[in-house]
């Protein structure tokens, strides 16, 4: 009997568990989830929640109940990793034996990075919209909200979920004009980056999304500290920026049990093969999902993508075949721009989001172009996710990014 | 892709004038680079520079400034003193990369 371990019922985890329980023979392979709860959130809610588009009780269900019954879950601690000992050392001082590992546990919000984030203010004026308890919070002083600065912020990149910061400002300009308060607010997008959009198509296509809006962009800041008495952030080059509503993206990090373990980068993110996700340190260890160092979004796509090539891979290799499949970085997200409209997104590592259509059996859907199908795609999304995703049963979406669909633009000839 | 000639060299750049090949780059070329935006570097400078060349060859992507700092040990601070204004597209420019982006 050969066992894998996995660590982490999310997304990733659940998807992986369940693919390859299919897969693997019963009576040759155990296969053992680890978290710390019951808790399996639909994330995309999280954003959508505090402005009334989805319930709170859409939000949560049972982990246990998404994963397959011949798969053993476990709700525990991770304390560290031994990877020389093939040993998951558990909270409850027990250890387990693993003959291959899946690292599957995400990224956090970690306020605790940026001093002053974490004052008295936190959860008050002070919110972040990446966490169950974050969301409620934040719901309720959108709610409560009558009108000054609200500010949207990104700590440092990479985080979860990139669009979400913008699809936040669009929804809330939304929002804050259906209550009738639009007037008395400025809102602010304050960014690290040289500006909201980076890559070249998506920023003609979509620059006009936020200046229609009467957003303003604060880009290159980066913060030094939050001062929530005088109600400012503060950026190393002392600029200051002022809220009266302050929505941030703490820095983002991978568990810290990956750092006990020595398997992770500075963020403690996991190196892997960008094109298998198997750790760059150990054969038998791969890391799925956000918490590993792939150089594309920490986004659901990339991990449902990612983990359909990874599956393949791995039923090769503990076969001692090698493995044949290659991931392409693809990513595939909605992002919401407010009045029921959506944009589309489709890219990879070596292709940026393009305009024109993506190919779907229900229908074309425009990319890079806000539509009320994207939208509705969007919404449709949650049903999509639980019922057929999180299962692990076909979709019909390619891992593999095409090309069918995408407008190429001829590259600038240097005059 | 763009071609400029930068000191007597062709060089492949984008639209923003950041190298798109990063093996073109070398430390003669950094000195122009500099110079185009007004820096005159120094052995402070060059310290974040060989880091980000460094760092480039094992993560294959430009270093964040959190990165540079971190792994780097160059304070944030210290940074926004050698590069002025915007440290990471400064860095990155006179590096030969490219410059931190999102994903959109």
């Amino acid at each position: 009997m050969r066992t894998l371990v996995i660590l982490g019922g999310g997304t990733a985890g659940t998807m992986a568990a369940n693919k390859l329980r299919g897969r693997l023979a019963a009576e040759e392979w155990q296969i053992i989830v680890i978290d710390k709860d019951d808790n399996h959130d639909y994330q995309p809610a999280y954003l959508f929640v505090p402005f009334g588009i989805n319930k709170v009780k859409q939000v949560r269900k049972s982990r246990r109940s998404f994963i397959d019954d011949g798969i053993e879950v476990r709700m525990a601690d991770i304390e560290r990793v031994d990877a020389e000992a093939r040993l998951v050392h558990l909270g409850d001082g027990s250890e387990l034996g693993y003959d291959y590992l899946i690292m599957a546990t995400g990224t956090t919000p970690r306020p605790d990075q940026t001093p002053g984030m974490l004052g008295p203010e936190w959860r008050k004026s002070v919110h972040e919209f990446y966490t169950y308890d974050g969301m409620l919070a934040l719901k309720k002083s959108l709610k409560d909200f009558q009108g000054g600065r609200l500010v949207m912020h990104i700590t440092e990149l990479p985080i979860k979920c990139p669009v979400a910061p913008l699809e936040f400002v669009m929804l809330a300009d939304d929002f804050l004009t259906k209550k009738g308060v639009r007037a008395a607010t400025e809102i602010v997008y304050v960014t690290p980056l040289d500006g909201a959009f980076t890559k070249p198509v998506a920023s003609r296509e979509l620059g006009h999304h936020l200046s229609t809006r009467n957003i303003k962009v604060e880009p290159d800041f980066m913060i030094e500290s939050v001062d929530q008495e005088a109600k400012v952030i503060r950026s190393y080059d002392e600029r200051e920026v002022a809220y009266d509503l302050l929505v941030t993206v703490p820095l983002n990090m991978g568990a810290d049990y990956v750092a006990a373990s020595g398997l992770g980068d500075e963020l403690n993110y996991v190196p892997v093969d960008k094109h298998t996700n198997q750790s760059t340190a150990y054969p038998n260890i791969f890391a799925l999902g956000d918490g590993s160092n792939l150089p594309t979004s920490k986004a659901g796509s990339v991990a449902h993508f990612s983990v359909e090539v990874f599956v393949d891979n791995f039923c090769e290799l503990i076969e001692g075949r090698p493995m044949t499949h290659s991931f392409d970085g693809h990513a595939n997200c909605f992002v919401e721009s407010g009045n029921g409209r959506a944009l589309l997104l489709d890219f990879n590592y070596e292709t940026e989001p393009l305009t024109g259509h993506f190919p779907l059996p229900v229908g074309p859907m425009s990319l890079l172009k806000a539509t009320r199908a994207n939208h509705v795609g969007k919404l449709a999304f949650r049903h999509v996710y639980w019922n057929v995703l999180l299962p692990g049963r076909p979709l019909p979406l390619h891992a593999e990014m095409s090309m069918l669909g995408k407008r190429v633009e001829p590259q600038p000839v240097d005059a | 892709m763009p071609t400029t000639t930068i000191a007597g060299r062709q060089i492949d750049v984008d639209a923003e004038g950041f190298l798109t090949q990063p093996d073109q780059w070398d430390e003669d070329l950094a000195l122009t680079l500099a110079a185009n935006i007004g820096i005159t570097l120094t052995d402070a400078h060059w310290v974040p520079i060989h880091f980000l060349r460094k760092d480039f060859e094992t993560q294959k992507e430009t270093a964040t400034l959190r990165r540079v700092s971190t792994v780097g040990g160059i304070p944030v601070k210290e940074l926004f003193v050698l590069f002025p204004g915007k440290p990471a597209k400064k860095m990155s420019y006179i590096a030969g990369l490219q410059k931190p982006k999102g994903c959109v």
